[in-house]
């Protein structure tokens, strides 16, 4: 072959590569305005480091717990990796990650999701990949990211695909072409940033106006896969000498079930872990159904999250003796920013939210 | 592994790879492995089939081809010994051993596909189901009428002393499971096919670029246009759709089967171009066909020379067939000439129907085809007369209507392959006449069909591709060649843009119906 040909040849390679490199960034989700939660995986990478407690878990712990209060308080500072209905083996595979950025003192997981055994049984499985994509997609790559992409694969995933589609991207958002907005080419290349350390901000409130019944169901076993997961992620934080501690978020909606609490109660106990439910301690913390959800209870909002954190920091503080950064003058200066950050974002929701009524 | 999923391009690229860094002379036994790989690939469960075509196609050629040797061989050390008469009587003799093989041969392999073909499959399937055997429950074995038609014209041709046989048990495994055909086709001759899959190839630019770029082309045609179009040929079939929504049926379905099916095609073949191997061509734009016969030899032209090589001409020139035309020209002159080789075309097109599927409406399909093949022969004459009186042949307006005329008359005929219950066809059929329904075009019913204004825009736009590098291919040959004459910015912008658009506006992944290439089901 002519040394003219391989040019051409590698020049038109190099040209559609790029093309298709664009096109990819353009088609991809944004999640800046709808469904925020899906930015929130990869909004971690700019702020890794330098944080004694990492949150690992599903909306439980993005919407509950507000690292901002924890700083104000205490002097704790704390990062959330959570993502909408987080899977366990996503929430081992993401904490293998973190500590590849850092080594927290504490690292908080939800065990909500110890009852989702497999992708499909997690029921709506249309759902369950925009899930997947939302837990996936942001997390850099790592031999973490590939392995939770192969935990996580549904069958239909698997049928198309499999791990194909989250190496290229483009091959799953090939079609969103027909429904791009302006969002889509004004977060082609950078993202703003839509947390608070990991914390997805609701000023909304909705409160609970009945009781959440749910019809009980025939096995409350929790599957030795989850048992399997939650021993690795035990393993972990005693590889790295952090403390893991459990915790079940004051959710009332999905139920959580006594029978579950008394195998998590039962687990902690025998590996000497902390365990919290939360839904036991609801007068203590002061939520208040009528103020602190924005969703009939299956979530705090900001008021409650801050009551929550309020509660949950202290018990941090009393038993991990954490060090308060609010006295380290570096850690104070970048902290205050988000501080300021974060009262902006309420106060500008609040604006909203009223203006609105 | 389907051609249009992820792992078979991964599985395809690293393929081509390997198979230019291995010696050359490993080359054959890459494409053997690669082709079990991906046979396996569809399921344990069928590979008895494959392996029971293979081995008993290896047997039956060694057996046949021995003794046919023996015979030359006997022959010639006899030569001045023996007479005519005993010359004559030793090769009758080896002839019918030769023939009970290949009567055993037949019926082994032929049993085979029709137990598979829905003697055997729909029955144990009924039975597996909600049992213990659930598990067992079987579709047709991947390729199984194109690799077994393959490997009996194969043995055939040993029998008629055309070729000789494979010596080699994985050679001729090779030939019958290459995978780049195995699963639609073309089917492949042993003398065409064979010497290019044993030969060593050099790594050839050129050849892998049209290998590579035709592959593309078939992507285009199976994800755009095949696989998005689908899913108003599904919802026409309701049986509301009567009239014009039958027409509209019809054409959908032509063309989303001839962009399937020859889009599988193109990868098939630019598949084995790219490894060096130059397949039979199975379609030479058959829409542009202006008479049935016509349209036969340019569509699915592997399976028509396979029938007419193996079944019809063997019928035509067979003794009872020879005995009869003498009978029936005695008795009704030139007329009676002909009737034997309809009689050979009729069994020749039930035999097509029915290698489509042990179904009515498959064996209609074929009598339709025989029935219109025998009519136009038979009116030739008549048309040669029209032609000639209004001048017609010559004028280009008559050529596009001869070719609307075919391109309608066959939609009518391949859109029975969707209606198992042949009544219902005839009835839809007759729906043309006694319920037209023309409001269908313009009452919104259309856009109730599973397709946006946008997926008939994107159709539409498909259409016009294929048939601008149709008309193109029809007036000047291969659109590969013309374009590796065109300065190449403007030949690598055109093969980018396809690859993109293909990207981009094909119908697969996930929220889409992950759709088998049609012929896969054959």
């Amino acid at each position: 072959m002519k040394k003219k040909n391989v040019m051409g040849i590698c020049t038109a390679v190099c040209i559609c590569l790029l093309i298709l490199w664009l096109l990819q960034a353009l088609l991809m989700p944004k999640y800046m305005s709808e469904s925020q939660e899906g930015a929130l995986i990869a909004e971690y990478y700019d702020e890794a480091g330098g944080n004694d407690v990492i949150f690992i878990g599903d909306c439980e712990v993005y919407e509950n717990f507000s690292p901002i209060t924890l700083y104000e308080e205490y002097g704790i500072t704390s990062y959330i990796r959570g993502s909408a209905q987080q899977l366990i083996w996503q929430s081992y595979y993401l904490m293998e990650e973190t500590f590849k950025y850092e080594t927290p003192k504490v690292m908080v997981f939800n065990v909500l999701s110890m009852k989702y055994d497999t992708p499909e049984s997690t029921g709506n499985l249309k759902h369950r990949e925009a899930y997947n994509r939302m837990n996936l997609d942001g997390m850099r790559w790592s031999m973490s990211k590939w392995n939770s992409i192969s935990a996580s694969l549904t069958e239909e995933e698997k049928e198309w695909g499999g791990n194909w589609s989250y190496i290229f991207p483009i091959l799953r958002y090939h079609d969103r072409w027909s429904q791009l907005s302006s969002e889509d080419f004004k977060y082609i290349f950078k993202r703003d940033e839509v947390s608070d350390n990991g914390y997805l901000m609701q000023v909304n409130v909705k409160p609970v106006t009945s009781e959440h019944v749910e019809k009980p169901i025939a096995d409350y076993q929790f599957s030795e896969n989850c048992w399997e997961y939650l021993d690795a992620m035990k393993e972990l934080c005693e590889k790295h000498s952090t403390k893991l501690v459990l915790i079940k978020a004051p959710s009332l909606s999905p139920v959580w079930w006594d029978q579950w609490d008394a195998q998590i109660e039962e687990y902690a106990k025998k590996n000497g872990l902390l365990y919290i439910n939360f839904l036991d301690y609801q007068q203590e913390i002061g939520i208040d159904w009528n103020t602190d959800t924005y969703d009939t209870g299956l979530h705090l909002n900001v008021y409650g999250a801050e009551k929550l954190s309020s509660y949950f920091g202290k018990i941090l503080k009393d038993e991990y003796d954490l060090e308060d950064h609010r006295n380290n003058e570096d850690m104070s200066s970048q902290w205050t920013k988000k501080v300021n950050s974060y009262n902006e974002r309420k106060k500008l929701l609040e604006d909203i939210r009223d203006n609105k009524n | 592994m389907q051609f249009t999923s992820i792992s078979f391009l991964a599985f395809a690229g690293l393929l081509l790879l390997i198979y230019y860094i291995v010696p050359k002379k490993l080359q054959w036994v890459i494409l053997l492995i690669a082709s079990y790989i991906f046979y396996l690939s569809a399921g344990l469960e069928y590979l008895f089939f494959i392996v029971f075509t293979t081995i008993t196609t290896y047997i039956a050629s060694r057996i046949i081809d021995s003794r046919l040797a023996k015979q030359k061989l006997y022959l010639a050390e006899h030569k001045e010994e023996l007479s005519r008469e005993e010359k004559k009587e030793y090769k009758d003799k080896i002839k019918k051993k030769n023939q009970i093989a290949l009567v055993v041969y037949l019926v082994l392999n032929f049993g085979v596909l029709a137990v598979c073909k829905g003697l055997l499959i729909v029955p144990f399937n009924q039975m597996a189901t909600n049992t213990v055997l659930g598990f067992l429950s079987l579709g047709l074995p991947l390729g199984i009428s194109f690799y077994m038609f393959q490997s009996v014209g194969y043995v055939v041709d040993i029998h008629r002393g055309v070729v000789r046989a494979e010596k080699n048990f994985f050679k001729v495994t090779l030939f019958v499971s290459f995978f780049p055909q195995l699963v639609q086709g073309p089917i492949s001759k042993f003398s065409q096919l064979a010497p290019q899959l044993f030969s060593e190839h050099s790594f050839d630019g050129k050849k892998l670029s049209y290998g590579l770029q035709r592959i593309l082309w078939g992507f285009f045609k199976k994800l755009v246009i095949a696989d998005r179009i689908a899913a108003a040929v599904g919802a026409l079939k309701a049986p509301e759709y009567e009239g014009m929504g039958f027409l509209l049926l019809a054409t959908f379905y032509a063309v989303q089967i001839y962009a399937d099916f020859t889009g599988g095609i193109d990868v098939a073949i630019g598949l084995g171009e790219a490894f060096g191997i130059q397949m039979t061509e199975n379609f030479v734009r058959p829409f542009f066909s202006k008479n049935i016969a016509e349209y036969w030899r340019r569509w699915h032209i592997s399976l028509g020379e396979w029938m007419k090589d193996y079944i019809f001409y063997p019928l035509s020139v067979s003794q009872p067939m020879r005995k009869l035309s003498k009978f029936t020209y005695k008795n009704m002159g030139n007329l009676g000439k002909r009737i034997p080789v309809y009689i050979a075309s009729i069994i020749t097109w039930f035999a097509t129907g029915i290698w489509h599927g042990f179904s009515p409406n498959f064996i209609v399909w074929g009598m339709l085809n025989c029935f219109f093949i025998v009519l136009s022969e038979e009116l030739m004459p008549l048309y040669a007369k029209f032609h000639a009186r209004f001048g017609l042949k010559d004028k280009k307006i008559y050529g596009l209507f001869e070719m609307a005329r075919m391109f309608t008359l066959m939609n009518l005929i391949r859109i029975s392959d969707l209606f198992p219950n042949v009544s219902l066809y005839f009835s839809k059929l007759l729906s043309l006449v006694t319920n037209p329904d023309i409001s269908v075009l313009w009452d919104g019913r259309l856009l109730n069909l599973g397709l946006t204004g946008l997926d008939y825009g994107i159709i539409g736009f498909g259409i016009l591709v294929m048939l601008t590098v149709s008309i193109i291919g029809e007036k000047k040959g291969s659109v590969r060649d013309l374009l590796s004459q065109k300065p190449a910015v403007l030949r690598y912008a055109l093969i980018i843009a396809l690859l993109i658009i293909t990207l981009l506006v094909g119908s697969y992944g996930i929220g889409y119906n992950a759709s088998n290439f049609i012929y896969n089901q054959f």
